[in-house]
């Protein structure tokens, strides 16, 4: 059991990450063409870095420095603006904000990795009527730009009187309305070999059984990348809370980095990059722990769609 | 399969507290049509565990995108009952709202040269980490990082702060003698630094193009320069046509999600769309007639135009990639 949960991870890292066929002799590279290579790279590697390592820099400046200095370095190091923002703004605490988007990431991935696996092994692995025809509109789903179902989707939430609260942000993810989700576990369910579920059906094991103690242990690898695009999307997201968050003291990070960012009421443009750069930490370090997984998840959607 | 299928039903009513209440069933009926036993718990089991997907599909997804279709031919602020416009708001919007055809102009502008761009930076730095695997593993992920972030509102101000006038951009090019001033008051700048952005979040079409790479078959390669093929050649009658369905489906999914583009032009824009409405692109202008002039019926008729752009322009590369795709082996 716990031998083929090894294989199909390692498989489905591998898919993604190492050449398909085994290695092979290439040409002999010259020193001279790989030092090429790798200098050009590196340079890529510095222009594409540079917006963010400019942001970590700028969080240090001196409020005076912007526009004077805009090379990377400040003139003199300050931790103000961290100490700054720290209180927050609008009357709300900084860790406020945290909490918030904490909150609705952890409950986004919640609702996400329970009703996505869920549908993923009933279009997998279960044959029922209709699977043909809601499967189809499932992945229909996954072109459709959510921009058309907002205003509608704002209208009954603001009937059911639920603006100002998550309600509006947290109920499709329990609903497993982003098919992208359910698409990824059900291509990495299909590799994963029929013969146990079916000695277990032989066994007299029924589906819920199945699900639960065959298929949730080795999809796990799926799980994880789907839980962390979740977290990183939750995070992220601008037009939800822009929408359904009125309070202060609701907003998660994005909304409240605009109050920072509104120049008509003279923003501080130090305090708005310190929050700027805090409000990624989280992002980068799931970045730097997880990467391989995000990088096969992206991979494998690729090839397979 | 006859022998088993004897015990499993017995099993089953045995198991049945363990497993749902969809699970017992007569022992009657149990015995003779088992095959119909077993499709009709396949059937109850299958919806069981679409329960939550159907919910939203219907709840979130279909039921919503009637109400909208039936209020693009109304009108509607939220408080008075909709009233029936027939086609009015669809005819209004390409015949006496010139700040809409504005926004459908910069946003194909923006998804029709920035797409492109970022496809091919992402195929060219794709075909470069694939060129020698030893360290490639680092800038892969280097490169990617950006994809993670970029639809941020943090990145969105860091963008603005690194082309503004006197931000670091402007200064360099001003040290070799290019003197543009800011980017962002710019009309003629802003949509290209905007383009840049997506650009910049090349990161994730790469990392499907270098898994698409790395199963194109080397003799290929072999073959061709047997036969003579320069670089340029390879590329052309190699690797693109191995790439094929590939290139495909990055260029569906990055074309549909940059018609999308909106938080970072809100943010760049304070929510204007400005300077001269170049940023308002089409989901911005969208929220403002939604959201902000409460014009509902509007802006479901504006959402409804965008659906069908985005169904055409799905369909028109579904139907050319007949003619361009190349599918290998049991891949269809």
């Amino acid at each position: 059991m716990s031998n083929t949960s090894e294989a199909v991870r390692g498989e489905y890292v591998e898919i993604a990450l190492a050449p398909a066929t085994p290695p092979r002799r290439r040409p002999k590279r010259g020193a001279v063409q790989t030092a090429i290579w790798f200098v050009v790279l590196l340079g890529f590697t510095f222009i594409v870095l540079y917006p963010l390592v400019w942001l970590f820099f700028a969080t240090f400046k001196t409020s005076g420095e912007f526009g004077q200095n805009p090379g990377m370095l400040p003139e003199t190091f300050t931790l103000d603006n961290y100490i700054k923002v720290i209180d927050g703004i609008a009357g709300v605490p900084l860790l406020r904000f945290f909490g918030n988007s904490l909150f609705l990431a952890v409950f986004s991935v919640i609702g996400t990795l329970v009703s996505s696996a869920m549908a993923a092994y009933a279009f997998a692995r279960v044959k029922f009527k209709g699977q043909r025809v809601l499967f189809a509109a499932m992945i229909g789903t996954l072109l459709l730009p959510f921009h058309v179902i907002i205003i509608p989707q704002y209208i009954i939430f603001q009937k059911l009187e639920l603006i100002d609260t998550y309600v509006p942000l947290l109920l499709g993810k329990f609903l497993a309305t982003e098919a992208f989700f359910v698409f990824l576990i059900i291509q990495f369910i299909r590799n994963i070999p029929q013969d146990m579920d079916e000695a277990a059906r032989l066994d007299g094991a029924g589906h819920p059984r199945i699900f639960f103690s065959i298929i949730l242990p080795l999809i796990q690898p799926a799980l994880v990348t789907c839980a962390i695009f979740t977290f990183i999307g939750s995070w992220n997201d601008f037009l939800g809370p822009l929408l359904y968050v009125n309070s202060p003291e609701k907003y998660p990070l994005p909304i409240a980095l605009r109050l920072y960012n509104d120049t008509t009421s003279g923003s501080d443009l130090g305090a708005t990059f310190a929050v700027s750069f805090l409000a990624l930490v989280p992002i980068l370090i799931f970045f730097i722990v997880f990467q391989r997984f995000l990088i096969a998840g992206v991979a494998t959607q690729g090839l397979k769609g | 399969m006859t022998t088993h299928t004897e015990s499993r039903a017995g099993e089953n009513i045995s198991a049945a507290p363990t497993g749902t209440a969809a699970e017992t069933r007569s022992p009657a009926t149990a015995g003779r049509p088992r095959k119909n036993a077993m499709t009709r718990r396949d059937n109850r089991a299958g919806y069981v565990f679409l329960l939550p997907w159907l919910l939203g599909f219907f709840g979130l997804t279909i039921g919503p995108m009637a109400v909208s279709l039936y209020l693009s031919f109304t009108d509607y602020d939220l408080f008075t009952a909709p009233s029936f416009v027939g086609f009015d708001n669809f005819v209004r919007m390409f015949t006496e709202d010139p700040v809409y055809i504005k926004s459908v102009q910069i946003t194909l502008l923006y998804v029709l040269v920035g797409t492109p761009i970022k496809l091919a930076a992402a195929l060219g730095v794709a075909m470069m980490l694939n060129y020698r695997n030893k360290g490639s593993a680092f800038f892969r992920s280097a490169f990617y990082a950006p994809s993670l972030i970029g639809a941020s509102v943090s990145v969105a101000i860091v963008w603005r702060a690194m082309f503004a006038g006197d931000g670091p951009v402007d200064t360099t090019l001003s040290s070799i003698g290019i003197n543009i001033g800011g980017w962002v008051g710019n009309v003629d700048l802003i949509i290209p630094m905007m383009i840049l952005l997506a650009v910049w979040q090349f990161g994730a079409p790469m990392v499907i193009f270098l898994a698409g790479l790395k199963q194109v078959p080397q003799e290929l390669y072999e073959a061709a320069e047997v036969d003579g093929a320069g670089p340029i050649r390879k590329f052309r009658s190699v690797t693109l046509p191995m790439l094929s369905a590939v290139i495909f489906f990055n260029l569906l999914l990055e074309t549909i999600a940059a018609f999308q583009v909106f938080a970072s032009a809100y943010i760049i824009s304070n929510g204007s769309g400005g300077p001269a409405g170049m940023t308002n692109f089409y989901t911005l202008y969208l929220y403002k007639r939604g959201f902000a002039d409460l014009q509902m019926g509007y802006a479901s008729a504006m959402a409804w135009v965008l659906v069908l752009v985005v169904a055409v322009i799905t369909f028109i590369l579904f139907k050319t990639s007949k003619n361009w795709v190349h599918y290998t082996g049991e891949n269809r």
